[in-house]
């Protein structure tokens, strides 16, 4: 039977980690490769870095945390921000990266990622949703760490992103993001529903029930958090020992 | 001793360079490449590959003699070649992902998209998933039945002798997911990124 996947998430900024609340205030707290090891030896199923700097600086060092991080861990690894060439996305494969993650250029023109995952595959093709609530039952998608709004509906465009081959969708509600208040269930459950890809909850969880009900509420095939894990409020051994305890299937 | 990933441009191959250089440490002369003269020295031959069926077919076959040499070396000279992903897939005389193409014909059957059972199932199959062993395979030695493998894949490799089928997994149906025939072996999912029992299965497979 396939497994439930926990993935932490390392907000990494000029080579240093950092989770901010709503993307506002970061905080530093340490070395990514170091803290990618940990992960990988503590369980977690993949590992995700999202560079929080990228949109305008160099991209040299993330590639090179990328580069040790390969040699050190040996579970999946997914690379995102900043990504909006193929030769962005060449550079962080051949660096060690499984996956990237596209955001702002896919919500830019969605034929990039049917371009990037016809040249490397679905496999590797992640595409990063960030939506916010604008009205019952409607969601936006939101750009540029939720601050610019781009008028499309995020279920229609999750759809659209299955269609052009991304192979899997990594959705965060902007509502929730830094606020530990839970995932954003309603949208979730909308997007799983109406897509046939994998898809990875985050923004929002604050307690071991959150992953629960992302995956068991919320239909999603992953549950990826940041500060629970980061400031090891939680271990991701407890997360699992706790979500297995509740009959959610999870690698232990 | 030599062993050989194969480098035919087939998409990314970091991480599989990545594990199997940590494996291999100091005991093992690793090499990643195309060069044909280089492959025919080698002990064994690592063949990965990523993207779509017809991709990896068509970039294989674009290097002029490749396809000859590794069949040369698997199957004419019995030498130990271990294929990953589509690497195992190529191994089928047809693949129908993009569009019907030829494989390369070594384990006769077809590579076709798993049945998702009307979306039950999403796809890609991504992720970690428990391998039933079937038969005892050189490659699964101290690895315990239910281990867990990471998968990342939407079509899977039928072949029509059972029993060169040493493992399967649980998505939709029973997936071949292991198959071993002599010194031929091929994983449909990905021990380079197993964590550390992917490197157990590298290290058996580098020890054979």
């Amino acid at each position: 039977m396939l497994k439930n996947r926990i993935i932490p998430c390392l907000d990494v900024k000029n080579g240093r980690v950092v989770k901010g609340i709503n993307f506002v205030e970061l905080k530093d707290a340490g070395d990514p490769v170091e803290q990618a090891k940990i992960y990988s030896d503590g369980g977690a199923d993949e590992i995700c870095f999202l560079d929080i700097t990228a949109s305008n600086e160099n991209r040299e060092t993330i590639i090179d945390i990328v580069r040790k991080t390969g040699k050190e861990c040996f579970v999946p690894l997914t690379v995102g921000g900043g990504v909006r060439t193929i030769q962005n996305i060449t550079d962080l494969l051949l660096a060690g990266a499984d996956k990237v993650s596209i955001n702002t250029a896919a919500v830019k023109d969605v034929s990039f990622v049917k371009e990037a995952s016809k040249k490397f595959g679905s496999q590797c093709i992640v595409v990063a949703i960030d939506a916010k609530k604008v009205s019952d039952n409607k969601w936006e998608v939101f750009t540029h760490g939720g601050r610019n709004k781009t008028g499309i509906d995020a279920v229609e465009f999750a759809e659209q992103v299955e269609t052009n081959g991304a192979g899997e969708i990594l959705l965060t509600s902007m509502d929730r993001d830094g606020t530990k208040s839970g995932y954003d269930v309603e949208l979730l459950k909308l997007i799983t529903n109406k897509t046939n890809i994998p898809v990875i909850a985050s923004g929002g969880v604050g307690t071991l029930d959150h992953l629960y009900d992302g995956i068991v509420k919320g239909g999603a095939s992953a549950v990826l958090a940041a500060s629970i894990f980061h400031y090891g409020e939680y271990k991701i051994k407890e997360a699992k020992e706790y979500l297995n305890s509740k009959n959610v299937s999870v690698r232990l | 001793m030599n062993v050989t990933i194969v480098d035919y441009q087939s998409g990314n191959i970091s991480s599989v360079i990545n594990s199997f250089t940590e494996v291999a440490k100091r005991k093992v002369n690793l090499k990643v490449t195309s060069d044909i003269k280089k492959i025919k020295l080698s002990d064994k031959i690592v063949l990965p590959g990523q993207g779509s069926f017809k991709s990896c077919v068509d970039s294989l076959k674009s290097i002029n003699g490749l396809a000859d040499t590794l069949k040369e070396f698997a199957i004419t000279n019995n030498k130990p070649l271990l294929g990953i992903c589509v690497g195992l897939q190529m191994f089928a005389d047809v693949g129908y992902e993009e569009e019907e193409t030829e494989g390369l014909g070594w384990i006769p059957g077809k590579v076709s998209k798993i049945d998702n059972q009307n979306g039950k199932f999403k796809l890609p199959h991504i992720g970690w998933n428990e391998i039933e062993i079937q038969k005892e395979s050189k490659i699964f030695k101290d690895i315990k039945n239910k281990s867990h493998m990471y998968f990342v894949h939407s079509y899977e490799f039928i072949p029509e002798d059972k029993s060169v089928i040493s493992a399967t997994t649980d998505y939709s149906s029973k997936i071949v997911c292991s198959i071993e025939r002599d010194n031929l072996f091929g994983t449909q999912f990905h021990p380079e990124k197993s964590d550390k029992i992917g490197l157990k299965i590298i290290d058996n497979f580098m020890k054979l």
